[in-house]
């Protein structure tokens, strides 16, 4: 199977490239870009003019909902969604019911993901068994069974001699290990960013240092067991600037911000709408300015989704009591644009947060058009605007403030491996003999 | 879902009238001044022989408790009969699973019987907020406690409270002292003395109950009881829940009650014509000295009086904002 992708703006953040190109594809991989070598023809073409051209986009958080209750969402619902948001790999969280601790439960993830042929769903392992902290996962076993990395998520390992033993244990075998620093005794109880907002509207506060204690402790056990880890969803200035500085150390970290993160601050909070009850919370405007520009600069290594889906009656409630937690893999590529708008991200940055960035933080490979390459390509119109409603939305989960709101940016079309997985740009794809007729 | 802009929109008619009373947030100073007008002219009919007027008759008004409450649901018990409306008490234990749903079916039903009113009290912060917008957005709403964040109704018979005895708000300087942390009647108390233009708010604590930030509602800030009460026209002091002490936020009852316990002696670092107040129920010897409480300058007893007339006017207005625009809907 030859395919052309013609009259596109490419941008290839790995190959520093943003031009207008042909993408040519064979056998499910990049082939060339620019003109065809002179033994390809193209079985069809897909005419992309007006429209970017990127490396399909990989998200380093999300929850499938699978194994779990179907009504907050599926691997078939979640992972269309994924497609319609420009993602064509995405990391599913552990936090499953039951969880991702088992290679048995990895298999069947990874079963279901190749039956509803989608997007490549890749796992994250448990790191401790039902995520209680305690005892270890099968690592290896896990690893063979397809688990990319290994994460204890927000229930953060209390003991440190056991985090030690983990984090040892993990770098035998060279694991990536995500973390998502919360210093538990700090954040108990507590729905919103510790600060203003949250006294005035009495709700329980989480200081910034929940985080940044969490970053300093695992940092120093980073350094002594020397695992390569991930720092996943960034909510504070100073949690950035912790892991910017161990990085100029020479430690091998990374980080990644929640979308929502960049948006959104603690002001959103003030008609205690349950959407923006979120973990972490969101913070005061500083700390997003801080996390827009250390993503500019190239300090976070990506941007996930943190997508969380879930059922209505999750939300309907007063806001400490609503379930934490947004649905974003369909509106990430708008609010991202929205801030291109506001030339405090460029093309470059921004994809680079989307494709290369994340692809290296996993070490696969994934995120660039290099020849040779998976053909995962993401094509969309930043200028096009469109409704999220029941009709343009695939994810089981309604929970963002962006629902029945207008967007601007959308994505058009998602190859994974070569093949159209979703497309609505009609009738995308003409073959020799329709383009021969209409010559 | 959707949300209001911002909460004065889910408090008021498209023509700026009371629809519910959820917080102080959002309220200009005449409708809080209308509140206070309106509550002068119920205060003396409890002295008189007949105690009712029939401007909630036929209505339904439901108390819904989800936390305990004795002298908050009777002033609303005893102010919604004055109006003549037929009353009904629920006290509702959450359990803490599914908490939202219980609280939203339990409304939808409480609905479906056609109530007019509904007086919430909430563990939850934003919960009268939630029922008012997402809930029973036409049953009017008052809210008499949610969380940590508002008790609109208490700060607003403080309010009543303060205008009776000081005449007017312009001037004033105003000392709240105690817990603040975990107090709605302080955060709704601040805003308030600040919408109805008094001088200075402070805020009198240790640092442990001192919510961050909170100086944004604009109050000044002192930790020494004599700074901070120095030449204040009215001292409002607010109850210190036992549990306080666990959890390091204070070392003892002795230890607080010698620091910020008001007693004779500390009050007269006040205006010699200042008035002492009081949410109760007060705690005798830990926040306050039973000469103090019970002296010349306490106004804690006629505190309660005025609520029955506060929340009298709060009610009526409410139903009556609820009724117009029903009335414009049909």
């Amino acid at each position: 199977m030859r395919l052309t992708i013609s009259g596109g703006r490419v941008i290839d953040p790995a190959q520093n490239l943003d031009q207008k190109l042909d993408v040519h594809l064979q056998d499910g991989c990049i082939l060339k870009l620019g003109t065809a070598p002179a033994d390809f023809t193209a079985d069809q073409t897909l005419d992309a003019s007006g429209l970017l051209v990127s490396p399909g986009f990989i998200d380093l958080s999300c929850h499938l909902r699978e194994p779990g209750p179907s009504y907050k969402g599926n691997i078939a619902s979640e992972t269309q969604a994924a497609l319609a948001g420009g993602f064509t790999s995405v990391c599913a969280r552990p936090d499953t019911q039951p969880p991702l601790d088992s290679p048995a439960v990895v298999r069947v993830v990874r079963e279901k993901a190749e039956a509803v042929g989608q997007v490549r769903v890749l796992p994250v392992g448990a790191l401790t068994q039902g995520l209680e902290g305690q005892l270890l996962t099968n690592l290896s076993g896990l690893q063979a069974a397809g688990c990319v990395a290994f994460s204890n998520l927000r229930a953060a390992i209390q003991d440190n001699l056991v985090l030690r033993r983990c984090m040892e244990y993990a770098a035998t075998f060279d694991l990536l290990l995500v973390f998502y620093p919360e210093e538990s005794s700090l954040a108990a109880g507590g729905c919103a960013h510790e600060g203003a907002m949250a006294s005035q509207l009495g709700l329980q506060g989480i200081p910034e240092t929940a985080e940044t204690l969490a970053v300093a402790q695992n940092l120093l056990l980073i350094e002594q067991t020397g695992i390569r880890a991930h720092f996943s969803h960034l909510s504070s200035a100073r949690a950035l600037q912790l892991v910017s500085e161990a990085r100029q150390r020479g430690l091998p970290v990374s980080a990644d911000v929640a979308v929502s993160h960049l948006l959104y601050t603690d002001r959103q909070l003030e008609d205690f709408d349950s959407n923006f009850h979120l973990e972490p919370p969101l913070r005061s405007e500083t700390d997003r300015q801080a996390l827009i520009q250390g993503l500019a600069r190239g300090e976070l290594q990506a941007v996930s989704s943190g997508h969380l889906p879930h059922e209505q009656a999750a939300k309907m409630a007063p806001f400490a009591a609503s379930e934490p937690g947004i649905s974003s893999l369909e509106t990430l590529l708008p609010q991202l644009l929205s801030l291109v708008e506001e030339n405090l991200l460029d093309y470059s940055a921004m994809l680079a947060s989307l494709t290369s960035g994340p692809a290296a933080v996993l070490g696969e490979k994934l995120g660039s058009l290099k020849p040779g390459m998976p053909a995962d390509l993401t094509l969309f119109d930043p200028e096009k605007t469109w409704l999220l409603n029941e009709q343009s939305s695939y994810s089981a989960g309604h929970n963002t403030p962006c629902w029945n709101r207008e967007l601007k940016g959308r994505v058009m079309a998602t190859l994974v491996g070569g093949e159209l997985r979703y497309s609505i740009l009609g009738d995308p794809l003409t073959t020799q003999a329709e383009k021969a007729v209409k010559a | 879902m959707t949300y209001p802009a911002n909460p004065r929109d889910v408090q008021l008619t498209a023509d700026g009238q009371l629809k519910h009373f959820l917080s102080i947030s959002g309220l200009p100073k005449a409708l809080l001044t209308e509140i206070l007008d309106t509550a002068e002219s119920f205060a003396n009919m409890g002295e008189q022989s007949v105690k009712k007027v029939p401007l909630l008759r036929g209505k339904t008004l439901v108390n819904l408790f989800f936390e305990n409450s004795t002298r908050t649901r009777a002033t609303f018990e005893l102010a919604a009969k004055r109006l003549s409306a037929d009353v009904l008490n629920l006290d509702i234990k959450t359990s803490s699973t599914a908490k939202g749903e219980t609280l939203m079916d339990t409304l939808q039903n409480m609905e479906a019987m056609h109530a007019d009113l509904f007086v919430v009290r909430h563990a939850d912060s934003g919960a009268a907020h939630f029922i008012a917008s997402q809930v029973t957005p036409r049953v009017a709403i008052i809210n008499a406690g949610d969380g940590r964040h508002a008790h609109p109704t208490q700060a607003m018979l403080d309010m009543f409270t303060i205008r009776r005895h000081k005449g007017a708000f312009e001037g004033l300087k105003v000392a709240i002292v105690g817990d603040i942390l975990h107090s709605r009647v302080a955060r709704s108390q601040i805003r308030a003395l600040n919408t109805l233009g008094v001088e200075e708010v402070r805020l009198v604590a240790p640092n442990t109950l001192l919510p961050v930030g909170i100086e944004e509602l604009g109050v000044k800030i002192y930790t020494s009881m004599q700074e901070g009460i120095k030449d204040v026209d009215v001292v409002i002091m607010l109850r210190l829940q036992k549990e306080r002490m666990t959890g390091a936020l204070l070392p003892s009852e002795s230890e607080y009650y010698r620091l910020y316990g008001l007693t004779t002696e500390k009050l007269a670092y006040a205006h010699p014509e200042a008035i002492v107040m009081h949410p109760g129920p007060i705690n005798r010897g830990v926040e306050i000295e039973s000469a103090v409480a019970d002296g010349s300058r306490s106004v804690i007893l006629q505190q309660v009086g005025y609520g029955i007339a506060i929340r009298m006017a709060v009610m009526s207005m409410a139903v009556s904002g609820q009724t117009q625009e029903r009335a414009q809907i049909s």
